[in-house]
């Protein structure tokens, strides 16, 4: 199937997953199951991740920025600049992307097998028999869910990704608690948020659509499934860096 | 009633099914048979609007199913049960939350009242005692029972089963025939059934309908069968093989 062609099947699957939900006390009952999936499941891998994250650029951005060289051989560079650095980096790429990145391989995959296997087993052909819009039913749920519960985690990582910062300068010399807070303090924007927050809604919108589309047209058996998860986490990664890059460019570049 | 007018359908460039007649009257259970790889699944899908036929008309109670739109189509299927090869159970959902859910999705009744109808639907299919289980932890004749009985939770017109005897034993087989049968006279229902299951075709083949490389090859009731046996030699090789 050409990418022309899978746009199209992609374009007509959202036009039955936007639909309205033909039931909205159990819409909203899996909505809810599917946020506490998403969201409550996925905190602590993701606030590891951004912890550990934090501490690691802070560290390796001290060493770098702080280092005397050869070619300067004393320090020239102030010591909040990495605050700076790690804060703006925090914001406008680690807490969005790398968090997303992650969680592709977390939802996106889980999603699509969920969904697959349920093709298979002819689960969907009985949702659909029954009268129910089957690709609203199993796929609008899931992105709402995201939509709500993936920038959520966001902002968490956020906040995360600078604790790890703030704990590794206590096993460093080369950079204080208060530089680090200073830098981040002299570089924040308002808008860095926003662009964030764009970026976060964006992201789990092709994380959970697009494993839900994934998982939507499997056919075959467990070989498929599994091949729909793979499929599903590679693609999303390909549109989150494709997306960031484009949002970088619209809102950063000069 | 159902009345399907030369239906026709291509698959992969493959004419799967060519000028498909027949009329599936209520009441009795009509039967679709023929050997694997025939289209008698396909012919189910298309009937239920799983696929679409590219030829012919499917016509259910004066409405040309085919022509209505995808709401109208969800509209109609509230009154069509299936009953699918592999039972299609929601894996997540225990016997009692299976036959609720069409209740849940389509119905106004409150949780007494569903659990109510749960309980009368599971007792027609003589199914007691097990509405907290799982599917993975009942058996295969009990996952038919869990499926007819989701099928009828709902005042239904149609049912359509797709090879409701694959893989049970000979004794089981037949309490699922049996119990077809029963449902369909009591509810006055159209039924369509999908089966190489010879003992069906005989025990309960009111209007049969035999398939042979995608065509319809002959249609009769039970006891013309021998008759036709004798006449047509794809019928009878279809026989013999099955038994």
């Amino acid at each position: 199937m050409n990418f022309f062609t899978e746009i199209g099947r992609f374009m007509i699957f959202m036009k039955y997953v936007l639909k309205r939900p033909q039931k909205w006390s159990v819409f909203w009952k899996i909505t809810f199951r599917e946020m506490h999936n998403i969201g409550i499941e996925s905190l602590v891998v993701v606030a590891l991740i951004a912890f550990f994250l934090g501490a690691v650029t802070t560290i390796q951005t001290a060493n770098q920025l702080l280092t005397p060289s050869d070619l300067f051989p004393t320090q020239l560079i102030p010591k909040f600049v990495v605050g700076s650095v790690v804060s703006t980096s925090a914001i406008l790429e680690l807490a969005p992307t790398i968090t997303c990145l992650v969680l592709a391989g977390k939802v996106g995959a889980n999603i699509a097998s969920e969904i697959g296997n349920k093709k298979i087993s002819e689960q969907i052909d009985a949702y659909e028999v029954m009268g129910i819009n089957s690709a609203s039913f199993v796929a609008l749920p899931k992105i709402i869910a995201g939509l709500i519960m993936i920038p959520s985690l966001i902002i968490a990582a956020n906040f995360l990704l600078m604790t790890g910062g703030a704990v590794a300068t206590k096993f460093t010399s080369a950079l204080s608690f208060d530089d680090l807070i200073e830098g981040a303090r002299m570089v924040f924007h308002p808008e860095y948020v926003e662009i964030m927050l764009i970026k976060s809604f964006i992201f789990s919108f092709i994380i959970t659509s697009l494993s839900s589309y994934q998982g939507y047209y499997t056919e075959g058996g467990a070989l498929e499934v599994g091949a729909a998860g793979t499929y599903a986490v590679t693609r999303i990664c390909i549109f989150i860096l494709f997306f960031d890059l484009v949002i970088a460019q619209i809102f950063l570049g000069l | 009633m159902i009345e399907v007018e030369s239906v026709g359908i291509t698959l992969g460039g493959r004419k799967i099914l060519n000028n498909i007649n027949a009329t599936f009257q209520p009441g009795v259970p009509n039967l679709v048979i023929g050997a694997s790889g025939s289209g008698k699944s396909v012919f189910l899908k298309c009937l239920v609007g799983l696929l679409t036929p590219q030829e012919g008309k499917i016509i259910y109670d004066d409405q040309d199913f085919l022509s209505l739109e995808y709401d109208q189509k969800q509209e109609l299927r509230k009154q069509i049960g299936m009953l699918f090869q592999n039972n299609a159970l929601f894996d997540s959902l225990t016997v009692e939350e299976n036959v609720e859910f069409p209740l849940k999705m389509f119905s106004s009744m409150n949780r007494e009242e569903r659990k109510h109808r749960v309980n009368e639907c599971l007792s027609k299919v003589n199914l007691v005692n097990s509405n907290n289980k799982f599917p993975s932890e009942i058996s295969g004749g009990m996952k038919k029972r869990v499926g007819i009985a989701r099928a009828i939770a709902l005042p239904i017109k149609y049912l359509f089963c797709d090879e409701p005897n694959s893989g049970l034993d000979p004794l089981t087989s037949r309490v699922i025939d049996d119990l077809i049968l029963q449902i369909t006279k009591d509810l006055n229902i159209t039924t369509v059934i999908n089966s190489h299951d010879m003992k069906t075709v005989k025990d309960i083949g009111e209007n049969i309908i035999f398939i042979y490389q995608g065509a319809k090859w002959w249609q009769g009731n039970k006891s013309d069968l021998d008759t036709a046996r004798a006449q047509n030699i794809e019928l009878d090789s279809f026989f013999k093989a099955s038994f």
